[in-house]
């Protein structure tokens, strides 16, 4: 499964693509700050479930991973079927390269010293 | 209602059509809040306790924004920025939200679960709304993103009376991002799929 995700990512996306994505996760979602969901800023390198002032889900806690291309590219594609008990109740995003638009534009936007101080 | 309308005079035809559509969304929509709401969601049925426990975590994710949206609304109506009607439109869709959470919460409690709860400061961009339009701007993105949150619930929702509940509110939130965006001078359908 790892592999076969690792595939679409490493296929480049487009962060500007990426960012139109992005509009869909933000009725729970912020870069800057947490809200329903954790934020995203620091999101890359950050261990999964890891985030001071967000109360995760103690399956998100115990995940176990480290937010990378790859692992978001797998946890995106079935949030709740790689996480069971993940508070993230969503399909995901089964397109590939939608995925890999998305993964591009959060790993710039979410190290971005203007947005993320 | 052709599109060069908005293209071609950005404030005046948008803010008349703005205004005399007003009174046919307000019925629409709360019909469609009040058919889609507690009467479908009472009906739900049994289920494993796996899929079971699938169904309350979709729907304390929608609560969790539906909880969201009203404090987002608030904070535009007390915000002293939107005029009226404006200012109207706002209180009414925070109603819609607010009949939403409703519905929502009792269904996860009818499925043996445990409502989220608001939470205390969602940090909001105060420092970022200035104007009336920010405050739309800022409105329409987080119905834009209830909508889709709503498209990534409906298909996995395994209950099919909560989906058919869940798709109702998901036409209500593109009713309101669509009288958003027309009122901020937008396309008000920019596309024949949502996503």
């Amino acid at each position: 499964m790892l592999l076969v995700s690792s595939a679409a990512w490493a296929a480049g996306g487009d962060p500007a693509r990426g960012e139109a994505i992005y509009q869909r996760c933000l009725a729970c979602h912020s870069l800057e700050h947490n809200r329903v969901g954790p934020r995203h800023c620091g999101l890359f390198g950050r261990h999964a479930g890891s985030l001071s002032g967000y109360a995760y889900s103690t399956a998100m806690k115990k995940y176990g991973v480290t937010w990378n291309e790859e692992t978001l590219d797998h946890f995106l594609q079935n949030p709740l079927k790689v996480v069971p008990g993940t508070k993230m109740g969503y399909a995901g995003v089964k397109d590939p390269q939608e995925r890999a638009d998305l993964i591009s534009y959060l790993k710039q936007a979410t190290s971005d010293p203007k947005t993320c101080e | 209602m052709p599109i060069t309308t908005f293209q071609a005079d950005p404030i005046k035809p948008v803010r008349r059509s703005f205004l005399s559509g007003f009174g046919k969304i307000t019925l629409s929509a709360t019909a469609v809040a009040l058919l889609a709401g507690q009467d479908r969601l009472a009906l739900v049925g049994s289920a494993s306790a796996q899929t079971t426990n699938n169904d309350v975590t979709i729907l304390n994710s929608a609560l969790g924004a539906e909880q969201q949206a009203i404090a987002a609304y608030q904070l535009g109506a007390e915000s002293g920025l939107l005029q009226k009607p404006v200012l109207d439109l706002a209180v009414q869709f925070q109603g819609h939200h607010k009949q939403h959470a409703d519905a929502l919460a009792k269904a996860v409690q009818k499925l043996g679960g445990k409502p989220v709860a608001p939470l205390k400061d969602y940090s909001f961009p105060k420092d970022k709304l200035k104007s009336q339009n920010d405050v739309l701007a800022f409105a329409a993105t987080l119905e834009k993103g209830a909508v889709s949150a709503y498209l990534g619930a409906v298909p996995i929702l395994t209950d099919r009376e909560l989906a058919k509940a869940a798709a109702s509110i998901l036409g209500d939130e593109a009713m309101h991002w669509a009288v958003l965006r027309q009122a901020l001078g937008q396309n008000p359908v920019p596309d024949a799929f949502v996503s």
